[in-house]
């Protein structure tokens, strides 16, 4: 028993290590894409990914034949919808001010939009994998995508702080 | 190539671009924590077998001292005595 139990601790060791060595830097550039950091300067992304590949390592030996590269992009995408939704109060509505300021290349969009963004055109999820991952509608989506590429094509300039002065008549 | 098209691989070029470096502990770090939730789920699941079987025990040995299956002696009717 105890014999049984440490070799198939090694062997799952082994996999995950390979597993980790394969995979760890296209997830690493899924993160931090995602939490819009620098690439020197990542440590939401950090955690983020280590929690997902931990999450992965647990559930190892019950993946019965799944793909642990889907299993972990999940897990990070899940954890992440949940962690803006606790830290912008809700997909989607981001507050100007509470976006990171020095920001990676997707700092410009909202944390929906990033989410949507990197799992449709980065990962290359399918769209309907993609809305049942998030548990949304596929046709929105599809819209969050289109909006959030032309918002990345076409940065919008920053908001002036007075919208329009009012003419004297 | 048709102007969507243009826009996807675009802004997969701009995804592509900085590549950020890979912890040297993230492999250590994944296996340290994913290891004690798997040692703490073991734990939970050797925990509930225990509750189960205890549970069987208690309820065996509470049915063969109290024996709900045999009929209790009546207690609405007197005893018939003296006729």
């Amino acid at each position: 028993m105890r014999e049984r139990q440490a070799s198939r601790n090694a062997r799952r060791a082994r996999e995950f290590e390979a597993f980790v060595a394969g995979a760890a830097g296209r997830l690493m550039h899924a993160a931090t894409l995602l939490t819009a950091e620098l690439p020197d300067d990542n440590p939401r992304a950090r955690r983020l990914l280590t929690a997902a590949l931990a999450h992965t390592y647990a559930v190892w030996d019950g993946l019965r034949g799944e793909d642990p590269y889907d299993r972990t992009r999940q897990y990070l995408a899940v954890a992440f919808a949940r962690g803006a939704w606790h830290q912008y109060g809700g997909l989607g509505l981001a507050h100007p001010w509470s976006r990171p300021k020095p920001g990676g290349t997707l700092s410009c969009l909202s944390p929906h939009e990033r989410l949507i963004l990197v799992l449709r055109m980065y990962e290359g999820v399918a769209e309907e994998q993609a809305a049942a991952m998030l548990a949304l509608p596929a046709e929105r989506v599809r819209a969050v995508c289109a909006r959030a590429m032309a918002t990345l094509l076409h940065p919008p300039r920053e908001a002036p702080a007075v919208i329009a002065e009012v003419a004297p008549s | 190539m048709s102007p969507v098209n243009r826009r996807e691989a675009e802004v997969r070029r701009l995804l592509e671009e900085p590549q950020p470096p890979v912890p040297p502990d993230l492999y250590a770090e994944a296996v340290r924590r994913g290891g004690r939730m798997l040692r703490r789920r073991r734990a939970a699941r050797r925990l509930m077998w225990f509750l189960v079987v205890a549970a069987l025990v208690a309820f065996a040995v509470w049915a063969s001292v109290a024996q709900p299956w045999v009929e209790p002696p009546s207690e609405t009717t007197p005893p018939l005595t003296g006729w």
